[in-house]
């Protein structure tokens, strides 16, 4: 057999294929898209949820699932648009706060063998709860660094461009080729192992969890740079679209395979399935529909490509 | 059985702390206002606690058929069915049949569909019923476009009544309960549920019809939550595309307070009523003490972490 056409190799395709059937269409139906401001336009705002997914991938590279990432998003977008605007330094304290929240979280789910999603479940009404209390209606401003450090014209090449690509690049060396990526990726595959082996699943666990605390709280601060101002349920639909842009992208949710190439793909293909859709000129009705198609193809052909490996 | 020992298997019931917390929670509210209202509290609560405890059956049955199972297309089902069947109705009280059926057959097909995409593509539930949500939320809004239809004055004037102070709905709702108390107990549909949500190799060597089973689960769950749909817009003058939304997240809720077994296997239908009584009751109680919005969505979810923390127990 040809060997691109090995499952292993047309599996890892599957992603790059799907982004490619979304965005050559859109090149060619309207070509000034093509460009340095329609790529730009284009992809600003899946930077955030790229960041969003890439929080849901590191927890459920620890075989967990995180209900609360939209909620938490919001509420660094509204701590971005009240706190952060008002005290540099507080807005910054709350934030790491929120990172330790996070670490907190993913050591008491593995001391007490708790279900993730009944704890995410719990925080992210939490976090809502926080955004309303600190936003109890739409507004806020964003300090102006903010703003021009995320709509900032890069010479060349698009800067959205260019954080998506250095998240996945940083991401997958680090989860994928580093010696710590490979421990913790390994809390996810086999925890009793890498317990036995004398590593701490507590601290795995509080790594991964913080660390999506960190990407969780870029996503909130890139949205809100944007955005220019914030409301508490702004990013709930997140949650979501972060669980769904990982699993697209070739991740699982036990045994801790993840992708994180394909993650940042996958969500990128997702945020501009509803461009492609406005070119077409099909009603913006059937944006989230799409998204819901997307997957269900992805994953059949997925399955058929399973199938034909066993 | 020893009295003594049937007081203590009965202290030993998950579901019992529910209860207690809706008590106590209620105590406080009537404390709070002195004693004014203290019943028409109850049958409001009893009134809104409804929908969520239809909800709430059915994503217990989904979450007691095993570790991953759970039913994220809820919200979206409840306003498909909201939809369809206040459009197909379109005010007429003679319509009032035709548009409970549309809503068990949205149900039904959601469910179907739900199950297919599990089986067929092997995916995990949850991504299942999320792609499954995506499409159906389309559909709704799609279907939604043009006049708000609003619900038959006969039925507006069902979902509001009450026989003795008691809402019709929560006496219907409170024989579902019992009803399919008594199923997951005593038929071999329930223990079918119960063991494979315990171990659904074991049960499938065991001759338990795993798959028949899984199918069943998910239908009987989409249609509650599509019966939910129409009477919440009955209930609320009409449906509205955000009509779902609060129960994704609540229904999972009233599940775990409840006392339902997240792991699967063990289902705990009282727990579902107590649950769903005791989060509009301490709604409620905040709102009589002056607690805003944002601090009330914040105890609820510290609330929800300390049941679970309560019942674990930590790793060896």
């Amino acid at each position: 057999m040809n060997a691109l056409l090995q499952p292993a190799r047309l599996r890892a395709a599957l992603p790059v294929l799907s982004l490619l059937i979304v965005v050559l269409p859109m090149f060619y139906l309207q070509p000034q898209t093509f460009s340095y401001f329609g790529i730009n336009t284009l992809i600003s705002l899946a930077v955030t949820i790229v960041l969003a997914t890439m929080a849901q991938m590191c927890v459920i590279t620890v075989n967990d699932l995180d209900l609360s990432i939209g909620s938490f998003v919001s509420f660094v977008a509204c701590v971005g648009a009240s706190v952060l605007q008002q005290s540099t330094v507080l807005g910054i304290a709350v934030l790491v706060g929120c990172v330790l929240v996070y670490c907190v979280i993913g050591m008491l789910i593995e001391w007490r063998n708790l279900p993730s999603i009944v704890v995410t479940l719990g925080m992210s009404f939490v976090w809502l709860g926080l955004a309303l209390l600190l936003m109890p209606t739409p507004g806020g401003s964003t300090p102006e660094w903010l703003q021009q450090l995320v709509q900032w014209h890069m010479p060349v090449i698009p800067l959205p461009l260019v954080a998506a690509v250095v998240i996945a690049v940083a991401t997958h060396f680090f989860l994928m080729r580093s010696a710590w990526g490979t421990l913790l990726r390994g809390a996810g595959g086999n925890g009793r192992a890498l317990a036995r082996a004398g590593w701490s699943l507590l601290w795995a666990r509080g790594l991964m969890y913080a660390l999506a605390g960190v990407f969780g709280v870029l996503s909130g601060l890139t949205l809100v740079g944007f955005t220019t101002s914030a409301d508490a349920n702004i990013a709930l639909r997140y949650t979501m679209i972060s669980i769904a842009a990982v699993i697209l992208g070739g991740g699982e949710f036990v045994g801790g395979r993840i992708s994180p190439c394909g993650a940042v793909i996958g969500a990128l293909t997702l945020t501009l399935a509803a461009s492609l859709l406005s070119f077409l000129e099909i009603s913006p009705t059937w944006q989230i529909g799409a998204q819901g198609v997307i997957l269900i193809i992805v994953l059949s052909l997925r399955a058929v490509i399973g199938r034909t490996r066993a | 059985m020893s009295p003594f020992l049937a007081v203590r298997t009965t202290l030993s019931k998950p579901w019992l702390w529910s209860y207690a917390g809706a008590l106590m929670v209620w105590l406080i509210t009537i404390g709070g206002v002195r004693g004014q209202g203290a019943g028409g509290i109850v049958a409001a609560a009893l009134a809104f606690s409804v929908f969520l405890v239809l909800v709430g059956l059915g994503q217990m049955l989904v979450i007691t058929s095993g570790p991953g199972n759970i039913d994220l297309s809820v919200p979206s089902t409840i306003t498909l069915a909201g939809v369809v069947s206040m459009q197909l109705m379109g005010g007429a009280s003679q319509m009032i049949v035709a548009g409970a059926l549309a809503a068990v057959a949205v149900g039904i097909v959601v469910g179907t569909f739900n199950y297919g995409l599990i089986r067929l593509l092997r995916i995990p539930p949850i991504i299942a019923t999320m792609s499954s949500s995506f499409l159906i939320q389309s559909m709704a809004i799609s279907y939604n476009e043009g006049a708000r239809a609003a619900p038959p004055s006969t039925l507006v004037a069902f979902a509001n009544g009450r026989l003795m102070g008691v809402p019709y709905t929560a006496i219907g709702v409170v024989a579902l309960a019992v009803a399919l108390g008594y199923v997951t107990t005593r038929t071999v549909y329930g223990r079918s549920l119960s063991a494979i949500g315990q171990n659904a190799g074991a049960a499938r060597l065991a001759g338990v019809r795993v798959e028949r089973t899984r199918y069943f689960t998910y239908a009987v769950c989409a249609v509650l939550a599509a019966l939910t749909g129409y009477l919440l817009a009955a209930f609320s003058g009409g449906a509205t595309l955000d009509m779902g939304d609060d129960y994704m997240l609540s229904s999972i809720a009233v599940t775990v307070i409840g006392g339902t077994a997240v792991a699967g296997g063990r289902a705990s239908v009282p727990g579902i009523w107590g649950a769903a009584l005791f989060l509009f009751l301490m709604v409620a109680m905040l709102n009589a003490l002056g607690v805003g919005a944002g601090l009330r969505l914040v105890i609820t979810g510290v609330l929800i972490i300390g049941i679970i923390i309560f019942a674990s127990k930590p790793k060896n």
